[in-house]
């Protein structure tokens, strides 16, 4: 327990004093999963009111495949990854392993079948009246579902958290893809990860704190912007 | 043509067919009312009129145009109607956001938009709220808003879906109200469905009666109600002393009429042998402690089986051999000191007996 408790004040050493290797690390992970999201969410939120929206055989059958993927490990996305990325792999040309694009193309599919599921989900929660409504008061299609899509705003949006944190918080694909460079692909989990494995357990414990104090931050945030519509 | 008219409309959900060729016509400038009980197609018919849904069998004609089967302008269609449902709808916006919601999609300018907007508050006595989050309205008032967020666009064809349905009295009125304006003072035609007789009767210049799918009978409210074209309209309606029995006897527009036993004189064409319903409205019927003997009345011995007062009137049922509810004064009902068991006589006029043929099914 003792562990816990100096870490805590570590923790807040580390924040307060502006450590300039834990800031760069904090940063680089925002980055990362904040790129991760935005790019998963322009692709997941139009497929998942696509889907939302069409009525098709086998609608069901897409759903239940997709939620199934909810619980797809980071270490096989980031093997698979990995086995296109490498060298030897078809997109070896591009040279993106242990590059920081590599963690978010991990990123974006591991919480893309997640983003996508839980938009349908966010949507089917909207009451049909609503789409008739806009139907009946003129809106076109893309109107109408925009409108649906305000509707479930609050919905989404915490869709949208709960894969930031999916993101940040995976160490799988960030460490088989980043491969943990200092300074260029080291984020908050490879670094704990790394700490532990060294045996400062303290420092490790401090990462964890503000990893968790950065998704409250962002959560916070997009809570707030939410109330003010 | 008339301004909305349909033509063999039909609508089928798997087996069961919800509208059955349908004719319906509608004039421009008219407040039609669409009556039937719960079930009978009222919200299926609105809501293919407003292209939410598709047919299954027949055309929709609107103002001259088919507008079913295009696929390519049902927005411009849509656009020049507007529908009020039955469970009031708002946006999770603000009430002013929730009216100019039409004006929005339709690109309009937002300077003229906001005189517009904020004069229908008014109207619907909701001047204050137009910041107000409209899911805070109560039922009443977010029906006032999606009635308001339906005339805001101006348009040519209002659709209302059985609009009032569990509201309180007052917001009843005042929609009914709004409606009627709104028609009188726009020449706004309107299409209103309702299970409501009376309030077909407040605000209809012509009521269609819809049952299991079909339009059974079009016709003004007081046609409808005092004359209902079959018996189960008669039902819905509320005629009360609705009677099952045959005709045995039919000679120059008089016919009698076989109820369980007793033989009730009534006035049809009806050739003998007919199966048939009769209603008897219930102030029509006289009760009296002496039998009369004008030959043109039914009269009947009968027990009086009980007897409740509504304020001024009266409610009494008497066992004629079948059940028959009679409506009398409650001075008369003291005059005649009625009691229950008490022996009584009823007439009521051949003529107050309507006869209908019995339906089939």
């Amino acid at each position: 327990m003792q562990e816990i408790w100096r870490a805590l004040v570590q923790a807040v050493n580390l924040i307060v004093s502006l450590d300039t290797e834990v800031v760069q690390i904090s940063l680089r992970s925002l980055y990362i999963s904040a790129a991760s999201i935005i790019i998963a969410a322009l692709f997941c939120v139009p497929i998942g009111s696509l889907i939302h929206f069409h009525d098709f055989r086998g609608k069901r059958v897409v759903i239940n495949v997709i939620q199934t993927f909810y619980s797809l490990p980071t270490v096989v996305v980031g093997l698979l990854v990995f086995l296109f990325i490498s060298r030897s792999g078809p997109l070896g040309g591009l040279e993106l392993l242990f590059t920081p694009a590599a963690i978010i193309i991990g990123q974006v599919i591991l919480i893309m079948p997640m983003l996508t599921g839980m938009t349908i989900g966010a949507l089917s929660g909207v009451d049909k009246t609503i789409r008739d409504t806009a139907l009946s008061s003129g809106a076109g299609t893309a109107q109408a579902i925009r409108a649906i899509l305000f509707e479930a705003r609050f919905a989404v949006v915490g869709v949208l958290i709960l894969g930031f944190g999916r993101a940040i918080s995976e160490v799988g694909a960030a460490l088989m893809l980043g491969g943990n460079i200092r300074g260029y692909t080291r984020v908050l989990t490879t670094a704990i990860s790394l700490e532990t494995q060294r045996g400062d357990l303290v420092l490790s414990l401090a990462l964890g704190i503000i990893l968790i104090g950065i998704a409250m931050v962002v959560s916070v945030i997009m809570n707030i912007l939410l109330q003010r519509y | 043509m008339a301004f909305l008219q349909t033509v063999d409309l039909e609508q089928r959900a798997g087996a069961a067919v919800l509208l059955n060729k349908v004719n319906l016509s509608v004039e421009r400038g008219e407040i039609f009312t669409v009556i039937g009980p719960t079930g009978a197609g009222k919200t299926t018919l609105l809501r293919l009129i407003n292209l939410l849904d598709r047919p299954s069998a027949g055309d929709i004609y609107f103002d001259g145009e088919k507008i079913t089967g295009s696929s390519g302008n049902v927005v411009q269609v849509r656009r020049r109607m507007a529908m009020v449902f039955q469970k009031p709808a708002v946006f999770n916006s603000t009430v002013y956001e929730n009216v100019a919601y039409p004006l929005k999609v339709r690109g309009y300018h937002e300077k003229t938009d906001r005189t517009r907007v904020y004069g229908l508050l008014d109207t619907i006595g909701l001047g204050g709220y137009a910041k107000r989050k409209a899911k805070t309205l109560s039922g009443g008032e977010a029906q006032r808003v999606a009635l308001a967020r339906a005339v805001v666009s101006k348009p040519d064809l209002l659709l209302l879906d059985e609009p009032t349905a569990n509201l309180d009295p007052g917001t009843v009125k005042m929609i009914e109200r709004l409606v009627m304006d709104f028609n009188r003072e726009r020449g706004l035609t309107v299409i209103m469905s309702t299970h409501d007789m009376q309030q077909a009767q407040r605000v209809a210049g012509r009521v269609g009666v819809l049952m299991n799918g079909r339009l059974v009978q079009v016709g003004r409210p007081g046609d409808v109600f005092f004359s209902p074209g079959n018996a189960r309209i008669a039902g819905f309606v509320g005629m009360r002393n609705l009677l099952k029995g045959h005709i045995v006897h039919s000679k120059s527009g008089i016919v009698v009429v076989d109820v369980d036993g007793r033989d009730i004189e009534a006035v049809s064409d009806l050739p003998a042998g007919t199966a048939v319903e009769i209603f008897i409205r219930p102030e029509d019927v006289v009760l009296s402690k002496l039998a009369s003997d004008s030959s043109a009345r039914n009269d009947l011995r009968c027990i009086i089986r009980s007897l409740s007062s509504n304020g001024p009137l009266c409610t009494v049922i008497v066992d004629c051999g079948f059940p028959l509810e009679v409506l009398i004064t409650g001075k008369s009902a003291v005059e005649l000191e009625l009691s229950q068991g008490q022996e009584i006589y009823t007439s009521f006029k051949a003529s107050a007996v309507r006869v209908l043929p019995s339906m089939q099914g």
